[in-house]
């Protein structure tokens, strides 16, 4: 069996980031150790990075996040001469399997999405300074920041070579940003996505692959230039007392992840994953002072940071775990209580970052490629904040007790439950479950800080079923041992088309239309097959293409 | 809410007054079902006193007691064989494991189907059977025909129990449907076409009894074998008042026969008219009442290739008939059988995997069965001295389901144009004129130990008691 792949680090291990900090500017420098790779088998030459890249990258903006609130700035730069970044190792993928290199690309993807997160709610902004090559996943990275400067020394430039050099797409947002964000004429796009060597100086300024371009000589300066001006329309605070993120307090079982506020139990057997969430327990702060001084220990911290721990850790590591259950226990007024508590602070750094690390959690479950039902049972605090757990769900089972209703589990939607954990769709869960249908919002609306019961909660549309104590027990059983038997691939695709059911923007196009396209093309003979272009790549070898379009 | 007296009210053996799930399930259809029975159950029959026989429990003395009961109270019971807690699984991908005691989830639906189906079926032909009331050709018969209707409710109760007690809300709104589907209503009709078909007279209803309850005995049998040990051990029990069912059928038919040869040899002729005349159903119209009926109930058994058959094999769901005594790997994967289809003009036999034939299995089976039958109609005939036989047609013929579908075969298996066809149907099936003639013998004969002319009467009567027994008290 193999190594189990951690997310969790700190910079006293990092191999492949320099991490420094001046005031309101923090630089983030690439300087990968090609002989640091995750797994082995490859090299991380040129700045190419693999998932252990990734996981110190997703840190460090954390750290910055949580560490250092008077940062409004991150440059992310590169140490190596002539390269900024060659994008993900081509070598690595070749020896993944399938299933590591979709996984690989949902987390680098989140990274990144998770840098445009910030920019957007929390006014840390990222400049990417381009001081080398470029290429693929490099510039992919830089496409996430606010701001791209390329350093015009009459070599280097922007690319995204998959398609003529490697026969696959560049999947990590690439091809969406391009065109999404930064509006590259479909045509040249075309070109630059089919030339190897990509596009330097003035015409990557004038193609909108880039904000902005420099000489060698004033690089530097350009880019401290920009960082001020970008910090000036941040409100990060100067002052901000930041908040450590210790290492979480975790234990690893063979059958279970076990965390103080998320614990995760593995049915091998019957291949399910029930993650059990507990209500805020004790006395919690209810104002900025108190929240300061539970600091990592806070529990909405807490509860982000172990829930997206777990939730990467068992899509990583527990491959056919293929259906999650979600449960929570506790007091729900606990948990509304502190729900008002972020609510009434939501603008001070700390709170909003903390609500930020919260969205993205949540956000995670969104994307993972697991079939998610809430179990509502006696005892359980799905309450606004966690409510958004069974929101998230693809299917919600809620226990009615009608010979006992003094026991009966209750459900209560908050304010929180209407825009504060926003999917990536930019829409809260409640307004995708009802389409954005008024009547149906006002109708939940009106009953919002109720304890709702089974009959209640199926009523309003917020759950899908209301077993009795009667039929709880073979209700959900089947369900379940139905699920579990269907194919997961199809399943997949199935829960991300109607998890993602609205509009469409550039963050579901990435997840959506680029994912699925990739992994096509990942699953093809012209990528993946002995001669394909994947296989071949670096060896000497011509890939040899079937030529038929499909 | 609940008064009733579960196990006085519903005898069962399933520890009914203990299963809250179940209890409060049956409160709710019990009252629905009554009510179906009073609107769909035969007619005008609410208040008779009925000598009926009834399950009060699955030992020697108890699956049959008599006595009189007006049907709207008669105690349908649910009843399950007795069990082995140590049963495994016999054929398909599962043999070897343990029977399931509950539902897996993976094989719900087609679980859920496989029930449905069935369960459907047995209020379908009380729906079908509910104005023969009016026309019975005795009282004995009429009181055949309400053990009938009573046990085919019976039936639909088993089905139901393991609709409720299994499959959650899912089963209990299939529970409801299995009530409010309609035998024949062209917007509302029940689920295979052969139970929307009209049961218009008595000879159609003991050829029906005789065939077509014949093949809910294949099916039952091929279900008692299911690795979902509560549907194969609540099959086994149906299976004990089937063979009644078929009982009335072959008796029926072959007391139609007798009456028959005697006016032939009375009138010494064998000409329709002059039968006719006579006011009895003469031979040929008796033959193609076979036909129609044999051809109808042969295509239930689905499909001559079935990817379903397959599957339920397969997955546990469905054995074949006899399983359990048959002697090979009862996994069928590199067996084949052979089916029929139609090839330059001939019927040919092909072979094809064996698990998608099963069907074709069960048809084989059944046609052996119902033969036999056939075979001792016959000897009342030759008994008689006639030189007719009935014959039982050929399995390609009038075929309206799989690869025979659109083909016109005739009852000795020669493959017909379409004109041929058209030709010689009047002799094959039934006529317009055919019914109409039966129908018109159809009056209502329910004195004591009286038979209406075209009907002998039975060599003996119910449970011991004579031919001319009051087994129904009009009031």
């Amino acid at each position: 069996m193999t190594e189990l792949v951690d997310y969790q680090t700190d910079p006293t291990r990092y191999k492949h980031w320099r991490l420094q900090f001046d005031g309101p500017v923090a630089t983030l420098a690439a300087d990968f150790d090609e002989d640091a790779g995750l797994r082995p088998g490859y090299k991380l030459k040129l700045n190419s990075y693999d998932l252990g890249v990734d996981i110190e990258l997703n840190d460090a903006i954390n750290r910055i996040r949580f560490e250092h609130p008077e940062v409004r700035v991150v440059v992310i730069t590169s140490l190596k001469d002539k390269v900024f970044c060659s994008g993900a190792n081509i070598f690595m993928l070749g020896v993944s399997s399938h299933a590591w290199k979709v996984n690989f690309c949902k987390f680098t993807n989140e990274t990144r999405n998770g840098l445009e997160d910030s920019s957007r709610h929390s006014g840390l902004k990222f400049i990417a300074a381009v001081n080398g090559a470029c290429a693929g996943g490099g510039y992919e990275l830089a496409l996430a920041c606010d701001e791209i400067v390329l350093i015009d020394d009459r070599s280097s430039a922007v690319s995204l070579p998959e398609v003529p050099l490697l026969g696959v797409l560049p999947g990590t947002g690439g091809l969406t940003r391009i065109t999404d964000k930064r509006h590259v004429r479909h045509d040249l796009a075309d070109v630059f996505c089919t030339t190897t060597e990509g596009v330097r100086g003035q015409r990557a300024k004038d193609w909108r692959l880039v904000d902005a371009i420099a000489k060698p000589a004033v690089f530097e300066q350009t880019i401290e230039a920009r960082a001020q001006v970008l910090a000036a329309g941040s409100d990060r605070p100067a002052d901000g007392a930041g908040v450590r993120l210790s290492a979480l307090n975790r234990s690893i079982e063979d059958n279970a992840l076990r965390y103080d506020q998320v614990t995760v139990e593995m049915d091998r057997a019957a291949r399910t994953a029930t993650f059990i969430v507990k209500a805020p327990g004790g006395e919690q702060p209810a104002d900025i002072a108190a929240i300061e001084v539970a600091g990592i220990d806070w529990y909405p911290l807490q509860l982000a940071r172990e829930l997206d721990d777990a939730i990467l850790s068992m899509r990583t590591n527990e491959l056919d775990l293929g259906t999650w259950l979600i449960k929570t226990t506790g007091d729900a007024d606990a948990v509304l209580a502190m729900d008002a508590t972020l609510l009434a602070h939501q603008n001070h750094w700390l709170v909003r970052e903390t609500i930020g690390h919260l969205r993205r959690a949540f956000s995670r479950l969104d994307l993972s490629s697991r079939s998610l039902f809430a179990l509502i049972e006696a005892g359980s605090c799905f309450a606004g904040s966690l409510l958004e757990l069974a929101l998230a769900c693809d299917r919600s089972y809620h226990l009615a007790l009608p010979d006992e209703p003094q026991s009966a589990p209750r459900i209560t939607v908050g304010d929180v439950n209407f825009g504060l954990y926003p999917m990536i769709t930019g829409e809260s869960r409640m307004e995708r479950r009802f389409y954005h249908e008024q009547p149906a919002l006002d109708a939940v609306r009106a009953k919002a800080q109720q304890p709702l019961d089974a009959d209640a909660a199926f009523e309003l549309g917020l759950i899908t079923s209301n077993p009795d104590d009667l039929d709880w027990e073979d209700e959900v059983r089947i369900a379940i041992e139905e699920r579990v038997a269907m194919s997961p691939d199809a399943l997949t695709g199935m829960e991300a088309n109607l998890r993602f059911n609205g509009q469409e923007n550039m963050l579901t196009r990435i997840f959506g239309r680029l994912t699925a396209w990739q992994n096509w093309i990942f699953q093809r003979p012209n990528a993946v097959g002995e001669t394909g272009a994947l296989k071949v790549y670096g060896s000497g070898e011509k890939s040899r293409f079937d030529w038929n379009r499909v | 809410m609940s008064s009733i007296d579960y196990n006085e009210r519903i005898p069962n053996n399933v520890n009914l007054s203990g299963d809250r799930a179940l209890k409060r399930a049956l409160e709710q259809w019990q009252p629905n079902y009554l009510e179906w029975w009073r609107d769909m159950g035969p007619e005008e029959s609410q208040d008779f006193d009925v000598y009926l026989r009834t399950a009060v429990s699955v030992d020697q003395e108890g699956w049959a007691q008599f006595g009189f009961v007006k049907m709207p109270d008669y105690r349908w019971g649910i009843f399950l064989n007795p069990g082995n807690p140590e049963r495994k699984i016999h054929f398909g991908d599962h043999k070897g494991e343990d029977a399931w005691q509950s539902v897996p989830g993976e094989y719900r639906a087609n679980l859920r189907r496989i029930i449905v189906t069935q369960g459907d079926t047995e209020p379908a032909s009380v729906e079908q059977q509910r104005h023969l009331g009016l026309t019975a050709p005795s009282m004995y018969d009429l009181r055949n025909l309400f053990q009938v209707n009573v046990e085919e409710g019976r039936h639909l109760w088993a089905m139901v129990y393991l609709l409720h007690k299994y499959f959650g809300r899912d089963g209990r709104e299939e529970g409801e449907a299995l009530l409010e589907r309609r035998s024949g209503e062209e917007d509302n009709p029940r689920i295979l076409q052969a139970f929307n078909e009209k049961t218009p007279d008595w000879l159609a209803f003991f050829m029906f009894t005789y065939f077509t309850d014949r093949d809910g005995k294949y099916q039952l049998h091929a279900l008692s074998e299911s690795s979902f040990d509560p549907l194969a051990r609540t099959t086994r029990f149906m299976l004990t008042e089937e063979a009644h069912h078929m009982f009335v059928g072959e008796t029926g038919v072959a007391r139609i026969i007798e009456r028959t040869c005697d006016v032939m040899n009375e009138l010494k002729t064998d000409d329709p008219a002059s039968l006719r005349a006579a006011g009895v159903i003469d031979l040929p119209t008796i033959q193609r009442y076979l036909n129609f009926h044999f051809s109808v109930t042969v295509d239930l058994f689905g499909a001559d290739e079935s990817s379903n058959a397959a599957t339920f094999y397969s997955t546990g769901l469905k054995g074949r008939y006899t399983e359990s005594t048959r002697k090979d790997d009862h996994v069928l994967k590199n067996d084949s059988y052979p089916v029929l289809h139609v090839r330059d003009g001939k019927l040919v036999e092909k072979q094809v995997p064996m698990l998608n034939a099963l069907n074709e299995v069960l048809r084989d089976d059944y046609i052996r069965e119902a033969a036999s039958g056939v075979k001792r109609w016959n000897r009342v005939i030759e008994k008689a001295g006639l030189p007719f036989q009935l014959t039982v047609p050929h399995k390609a013929f009038h075929r309206k389901i799989g690869a025979l579908a659109g083909s016109h075969i005739s009852p000795e298996g020669e493959v017909l144009t379409a004109e041929q066809w058209q030709q010689n149907a009047s002799r094959w099936l039934p006529t317009g004129s055919d019914r109409e003639y039966v129908a018109s013998l159809m009056g209502r004969v329910v004195e004591p130990g009286k038979f209406a002319n075209w009907i002998a009467p039975p060599a003996i009567g119910i449970h011991r008691q004579p031919v001319d027994f009051e087994y129904i008290r009009f009031n």
